[in-house]
């Protein structure tokens, strides 16, 4: 479909805006509907935006196999780091009142942490299912 | 204090050794991680039974958000003895999967392979721990999952098709559990389970609660696979490889048989589950039919994995024999041959695992004079057969004795009967095992044969050995289960 | 039978008794899955609606508002919907493996292709 000039401009435009998206669900999820999963399943829609229109080798450069692997364990670590700070700091396992000066702070900052973490997952595993999905061929085997 | 945080270290570190093992992709690794995580979690747990054994109970509250606004981790006896027997199975195997695995997974996978079972074993650890319905729920799906991408993983392309039909009935159950959990949440406003068992008394003869429990009485026997709901379990249990067979023979089904403990008796009451409905006529029902139906369809099977998979069945029957007897007695003996027949199973997979390494396949046409090549291995599998069948010495006979002992202290002396007879069919379908290794000639294949690897070996053989010697020692056993029973029916209700 | 003010039960109800028929009644793999997923959806229904108090709003706390619409059964169902995703992803990758190796998705023609076929050699294991 990179041939097609509309298609190629319009997604050009439509991307940028679609992980900037992503970013403002994530941030607006303790006020409005929106966290970390949602704006997981957001930005990895970008970047399956990106692989419908330009080929999936192209999104493949674009984001390596790799990095969508480390994706989905670094924000699992990412989540269980938060849980240990919060251990380490004198609290329970995932207490975030002990996080910051303020109780009211520790929350904030926990959640946050947290759902960065859920956005690291949530966009990895989501890019990792489309690209074994789509990059299978006819014959593959295993 | 380090030793404060235990419940949920318990789950936590096994979580979190997943995603180092997929950084690390590498199986040699993987293997060492998943077996000191397992090694870590029998302490934890084993120091966690030791707290509670005396009948005391572990609060944990998560987040420091006290119950029940928070999620609660509650340890009482009762499973603070499902996580020690879950751990020590989790980490025998894991010793033994590593010969196991590199014969039956292909290397690139092994990685992925242990990952999910460490997955596995924190899931059944968290359902075991959690004191909060829909932590349940979760933490059930995380181990369902995981089991679903392990029998996957088993050479024989059945396998696909065992884990697709696991994971549709399996979700079915899943999610059977979550609407009951729903409407109990909806009725009582609370998912903490302590709570809802305070909220419930005035409201337990509505519709609504009714409902949720029958929804979760069909979702949990679905994961408890009680007949007539067992039908994923025979292919999951043949196709699977040797490994992920021993481990989920041992505990999948131990861990739905507590969560149907826990609702009964800790959130509903015994009031209401066994005096106000007849669960236990149905229950009662069901286990006979368990029991004598999958007994015999087991001495009828080709495979020798898929007819011990159909004894499991049937052992479960038992247990939940144990359960409809709504006593004291039948309640240790359901526990008592919850932790017996985990010991016996995986001591039986672990053994067949080792022939199917040795041998390729499992097939009753196949093992012909197994026992003059691999005469260790047949005289455990042999050891653990009797332990199926109850013979004095062994576990099995320790829980039978119980269950009769229940089954004459209700005044129903033609159940006692019939316990006895569901043995009789065992016998049967171990004498098939015994025939075949014992009383034919090896054909070629078999002659060039040998013991399977020494980690295999000990392994399998330490849980035979356990088998014997807690049905020769039975206070540990006992002890566990009667206080555990003592527990749940000490809530009164 | 109160039909208006249980209108969203009765659509559960009706979600989840079409998505079992689905599962049950189809043989094509994905069918099944599609089954599945629809029957998934009416539990969050079930959670969710009942969340909605008529008059609730956010639970933000202000003078103006008393009445509060209970936000637990959407985080719940977040977990949940995450969950049968999952569910769905590892059921479409098991048949992709299915086709593949059987080569259709119909579940009586991949049952048929495993079948032992009956030939006297099966009688073979009985004793003797």
């Amino acid at each position: 479909m990179r041939n097609y000039l509309v298609l190629r401009v319009v997604a050009k435009l439509m991307i940028a805006f679609m992980i900037l998206f992503a970013l403002y669900v994530q941030f607006h999820g303790d006020f409005g509907p929106g966290g970390g999963f949602q704006a997981g399943v957001i930005a990895a829609a970008a970047i399956v935006f990106y692989a419908i229109i330009f080929g999936l080798p192209a999104a493949r450069e674009v984001v390596p196999d790799w990095l969508v692997e480390s994706m989905v364990a670094a924000g699992v670590l990412l989540y269980a780091g938060v849980g240990f700070a919060g251990l380490l700091l004198g609290g329970n396992f995932l207490d975030y009142f002990v996080l910051a000066g303020d109780p009211v702070d520790g929350q904030h900052r926990g959640i946050f942490w947290i759902e960065v973490g859920v956005l690291i997952t949530v966009a990895g595993v989501m890019l990792k299912i489309f690209y074994m999905f789509a990059g299978r061929e006819d014959g593959d085997r295993g | 204090m380090i030793s404060l945080h235990y419940p949920i270290l318990n789950v936590v570190v096994p979580l979190i050794a997943a995603p180092l093992m997929v950084l690390a992709r590498h199986g040699g690794f993987a293997w060492l991680l998943a077996t000191v995580v397992s090694g870590s979690s029998l302490a934890v747990s084993v120091a966690l039974f030791a707290e509670v054994a005396d009948g005391s109970v572990i609060s944990y509250a998560i987040g420091s958000w006290a119950p029940p606004w928070g999620i609660e981790y509650r340890i009482d006896s009762v499973n603070g003895f499902l996580l020690v027997l879950v751990s020590l199975i989790a980490s025998v195997v894991a010793v033994y999967s590593r010969e196991s695995v590199a014969a039956e997974v292909a290397p690139e996978q092994h990685y992925l392979f242990y990952t999910m079972y460490v997955l596995c074993l924190a899931g059944l650890l968290g359902i075991a721990a959690t004191g909060d319905g829909f932590n349940l729920f979760v933490f059930l799906e995380i181990s369902s999952l995981s089991s679903y991408v392990l029998i996957a993983l088993g050479r024989d392309r059945r396998a696909l098709m065992a884990s697709y039909q696991y994971l549709i009935m399996g979700t079915i159950g899943a999610t059977f559990i979550v609407i009951g959990v729903g409407l109990l949440f909806l009725m009582t406003g609370t998912l903490n389970l302590a709570d809802m068992a305070a909220r419930l008394p005035g409201i337990s003869e509505t519709r609504p609660i009714l409902a949720a429990l029958a929804f979760l009485t069909v979702g949990i026997c679905l994961k408890l696979a009680l007949f007539p709901l067992h039908l994923w379990l025979p292919n999951a249990y043949a196709y699977a490889p040797s490994a992920v067979t021993a481990f989920l023979a041992a505990t999948a089904t131990k861990v739905s048989l507590y969560v149907l403990l826990r609702f009964y008796y800790s959130v509903f009451g015994e009031s209401v589950i066994f005096a106000a409905l007849p669960m236990g006529a149905i229950l009662l029902a069901l286990s006979l039919a368990a029991v004598f139906i999958a007994s015999t369809v087991a001495i009828f099977q080709h495979d020798v994995k898929r007819l011990f998979a159909y004894s499991s069945v049937a052992q479960i029957g038992y247990i939940t024999l144990g359960v409809s007897f709504d006593s004291l007695t039948g309640l240790t003996a359901a526990i008592v041959h919850l932790f017996n027949h985990a010991l016996t199973k995986g001591a039986l997979f672990m053994l067949l695992g080792g022939v199917a390494l040795r041998l390729g396949a499992v097939r009753f046409q196949d093992i012909g004079g197994i026992a003059r090549v691999m005469p260790l291995t047949s005289f455990g599998i042999v050891l653990a057969g009797l332990s199926l069948i109850g013979v004095p010495g062994t576990v099995g006979f320790v829980s039978k004795w119980y269950l009769v002992l229940a089954a004459l202290e209700a005044g129903a002396w033609w159940l006692a009967v019939l316990i006895v007879l569901g043995s009789l069919l065992a016998v049967i379908y171990v004498w098939r095992f015994v025939e075949a290794a014992y009383f034919r000639e090896p054909s070629a294949a078999v002659a060039r044969l040998r013991e399977p690897p020494l980690s295999m070996l000990a392994t399998s053989w330490l849980m035979v050995a356990a088998c014997v010697y807690f049905g020769l020692d039975t206070s540990l056993t006992i002890g566990g289960a009667a206080q555990a029973a003592a527990g749940l029916l000490g809530g009164g209700r | 039978m109160n039909v208006a003010g249980h209108f969203s039960y009765w659509v559960t109800i009706l979600i989840a008794i079409s998505g079992l028929y689905i599962l049950i009644a189809r043989g094509n793999l994905v069918k099944k899955l599609v089954g599945l997923a629809i029957f998934q959806t009416s539990v969050y229904l079930l959670y969710i609606a009942p969340g909605k108090l008529i008059g609730g709003t956010a639970p933000i706390v202000a003078d103006r508002f008393a009445v509060y619409s209970n936000p637990l059964p959407h985080v719940l169902i977040l977990t949940a919907i995450v969950v049968g995703v999952a569910t769905l992803a590892l059921g479409l990758a098991l048949v992709v493996r299915i086709k593949e190796a059987y080569g259709s998705i119909e579940e009586d023609e991949i049952l048929e292709q495993d079948r032992p076929p009956f030939d006297s050699s099966a009688n073979n294991n009985v004793s003797n």
